[in-house]
């Protein structure tokens, strides 16, 4: 009993919404309330959709919307965002644009890169081409930026990928790259330059994190590169503090009960100060390494999987490794968590549902889609959604 | 300028092709206001609204306004027709071929036309295809390319070589795509045909190169070598170790690669060097120079700079950067700053480039003193 109600204390901190409104859903931390199959079985396979183009953004829902964005044409150069009905995979509205900006990146990534956000009443898109777009979830276009127009050397030639988040007024655009280096404060509802900080001349992916309340009650964004972790203040930009040893580049931050899990040097889980100065590091460990995928904190435990598919379970308060499970890997995609579950999928499209109670995690269900599948699920309404190269995925009980 | 004059007469025009919806012309004038950092975006959401309201009939006038329009304001007007198609049962498809069929009217917008034809009337435009083989339009040209290249295709199958290669030949000519020339060029080589790529592209095979100089912890990319302040082709310079001194250099490489490490041979960090060529133009006028460059860079026409990046190893690709630039009548130059870091990885030995003269549609412009594309190029001289 005591075991139960402890179990389930450690897993109180979800959100009651049903939504997935950006990267790693409702707050960032990749955790749903919602309850999904952990078996798995073909036939919890509801329905897949062809997209008209190729990407790795994450899928996210809003209501019975699934949203996502695509890109077609020899340079990748049409840029589509697509709003599928959540019963049956139909397509609801699909909107084009022309690619103001550069269209160049890895053959592995694709100019729908990003992650696009929504707070419930607009979807804000960007493309690896620094294009922009908010759109009403019906699909009306509210206003575009072409931000390659605007400062002509942002661009990152193996393609950008750090998606947005978007909170009170502000949208937050990271397009941080070697050369002319920003992240931007934009106002959500015109898309106005709100502000704009020159960050690390440096090639970044990752997204930035939210601090509700991180500082005197006002909300912090914190803004990851290869110096470390900067927190501004959501609405001016203005630094409040700053973490110097260092980030990686391509892996996320995860926030959860109001400590900051950062990718540097292994992982490095921070505690900011009340009063604004540096935040107070808990632990750093080594023995944490995420690779591509984002750590996630679940339960009493931070979870890394690196590339070649070993899962890392560590003590949340403390860091030191408790356990290690060998999935099938590779993996490019952040895992999810709904209950007590994870839910990893690889590169070439197998779903691994774990249980991370069990006493060294165990693989409880398995379904292979057989796609090659980079970008990080969704949850929402009782489903997960999987975005492969070419098309979308729905599985449910 | 053109351009302009065809926005323009959009404009005038719409309160003849769109009577039904008489806040139409003002919608689109407010679109086609929207400038940098958002500016416009508020009035131009106010103006989409209206806009997409419009009935069917009004599309091909907002087509029409992309004439001249800034790249974001063609977005904004897309998202106007976009939803209007959406919703409306019946599009204006005499309306929709006229605008089609006027190869003036912007490229990017004639194809949207021609997609909306395809929604309604596909076997009418499946007959359009094969008109559009050389079509200002890149993306029309390219499925009517794709329609020879499939005949090619058959008629090797079937043996027919010299028809074949016929059929290639003709597909050849109007390709602009790289993955459709390299499909082409591959056939035509196996049917023992001779493809001069250089030309085809226009790649630009003859170099002065100078260097190496100074590019410690980067800072080269922003420093001004004499090269910058004058081109002598009998100058000697302090190097990074040492007096250099421009050399000829001519590549091979049939995507123009001009491989900077070939004139300078071992592997060297923490450089720069320059490149240097002249081009004959027949006629003033307005030019893209295509680059594909995965080190920092610099590009100067006639003196004056035209675009630098300082990024390193992140990759390239043909036509990875376009470039305007304006040519005079008779002699221009070109100088190109090539500067390589202190990485040391395999991947990171790259020191090169490849620049090619073109119009908007990828169209080679030949200089009027291109020599024959060479076939050997300097090595380890």
């Amino acid at each position: 009993m005591k075991i139960t109600f402890a179990i389930t204390l450690a897993f109180t901190i979800i959100t009651a919404s049903a939504d997935w409104p950006q990267f790693r859903g409702p707050n960032g931390n990749g955790i749903s309330a919602d309850a999904l199959p952990t078996k798995l079985d073909k036939e919890n396979l509801k329905w897949a959709a062809d997209m008209p183009g190729r990407g790795l953004s994450g899928v996210i829902v809003v209501g019975d919307r699934v949203l996502l964005t695509c890109s077609s044409g020899p340079r990748q150069h049409r840029l589509h965002v697509v709003c599928l009905d959540a019963k049956d995979g139909s397509v609801r509205w699909h909107r084009q644009f022309w690619a103001t900006g550069r269209t160049m990146c890895h053959s592995k990534t694709s100019v729908a890169g990003p992650t696009p956000c929504s707070d419930g009443k607009y979807i804000y898109a960007n493309y690896s081409s620094n294009d922009l777009v908010c759109l009403d979830i019906d699909g009306n276009l509210q206003w575009l930026r072409g931000l390659t127009l605007d400062y002509t050397n942002v661009s990152n030639s193996l393609g950008m990928a750090a998606s947005l988040v978007v909170s009170g007024n502000v949208l937050v655009v990271p397009v941080e790259n070697d050369s002319e280096s920003y992240t931007i404060g934009i106002d959500k509802h015109t898309g106005r330059n709100l502000w704009k900080l020159n960050r690390p001349k440096a090639a970044n992916w990752t997204t930035p994190t939210l601090l509700p309340g991180g500082f005197k009650g006002r909300d912090l964004v914190a803004l990851q590169s290869s110096k470390g972790v900067a927190a501004v203040d959501l609405k001016t930009g203005v630094s409040v503090w700053n973490f110097g040893n260092g980030a990686s580049t391509t892996s996320s931050s995860a926030v959860y009960d109001g400590t900051l899990y950062v990718p540097s040097n292994g992982i490095t889980a921070l505690q900011p100060r009340s009063d604004g100065k540096a935040p107070d590091q808990i632990w750093q460990s080594g023995r944490l390494q995420p690779s591509t995928a984002s750590p996630i904190v679940l339960g009493k435990h931070v979870f890394t999987v690196n590339r070649a598919g070993v899962l890392t379970a560590g003590s949340r308060e403390t860091g030191e490794r408790e356990w290690q499970l060998r999935l099938k890997g590779p993996f490019s995609s952040t895992p999810v968590a709904a209950g007590k579950h994870l839910y990893c999928v690889n590169e070439v499209g197998l779903l691994q549902a774990v249980d991370t109670t069990a006493k060294e995690g165990e693989i409880t269900g398995k379904l292979d889609l057989d796609d090659q599948i980079l970008a990080t699920p969704a949850i929402a309404n009782g489903a997960i959604y999987l975005r492969s190269n070419t098309k979308v995925y729905k599985v449910a009980k | 300028m053109k351009h302009r004059l065809l926005g323009l007469l959009a404009v005038f025009s719409l309160g003849v092709v769109c009577w039904s919806a008489p806040n139409v012309s003002d919608s689109i004038k407010t679109i086609r206001a929207v400038g940098s950092e958002g500016q416009g975006n508020a009035a131009a959401a106010q103006a989409l609204k209206k806009l997409a309201q419009a009935d069917a009939a009004a599309i091909p006038a907002i087509l029409n306004a992309m004439n001249g329009a800034n790249p974001l304001a063609a977005n904004w007007l897309r998202a106007a027709v976009d939803t209007i198609a959406a919703r409306e049962k019946k599009l204006p498809l005499k309306g929709l071929n006229q605008f089609l069929a006027n190869k003036a009217n912007n490229p990017r917008a004639r194809r949207l036309a021609f997609e909306l034809i395809q929604g309604t009337a596909p076997d009418a435009a499946e007959k359009l295809i094969p008109t559009m083989l050389n079509d200002p339009s890149v993306e029309l040209r390219r499925d009517a390319v794709q329609r020879v290249i499939v005949t090619a295709m058959e008629l090797q199958n079937n043996k027919k070589d010299k028809l074949a290669a016929g059929e290639y030949r003709k597909a050849l000519d109007a390709a602009r795509d790289i993955d459709q020339i390299k499909t082409i060029t591959t056939r035509l080589r196996q049917l023992k045909q001779e493809v001069d790529l250089p030309r085809h592209f226009g790649f630009l095979m003859h170099w002065h190169v100078i260097g190496p100089f100074d590019n410690t912890e980067r800072a080269g990319f922003n420093t001004a070598f004499p090269p910058e302040t004058e081109v002598k082709l009998d100058a000697v310079y302090k190097g990074k170790a040492g007096d250099v001194k421009w050399i000829p250099f001519v590549t091979a490489d049939e995507y123009g690669k001009v491989d900077i490490n070939k004139a300078y041979p071992g592997l060297i960090k923490e450089v720069t060097a320059y490149a240097y060529t002249t081009y004959d133009a027949a006629a003033a006028r307005d030019v893209e120079l295509r680059l594909g460059c995965k080190n920092a860079y610099k590009v100067w026409v006639n003196g004056k700079l035209v675009f630098g990046r300082d990024e390193y190893h992140r990759g390239t690709r043909i036509d990875h950067y376009r470039l305007n630039a304006s040519f005079k009548k008779g002699r221009n130059t070109i100088l190109i700053k090539l500067c390589q870091n202190e990485q040391m990885q395999n991947w990171t030995k790259e020191w090169e480039f490849q620049i090619r003269v073109c119009d908007p549609t990828g169209t080679a412009i030949l200089a009027s003193n291109r020599p024959r594309t060479p076939a050997k190029g300097t090595d380890n001289n």
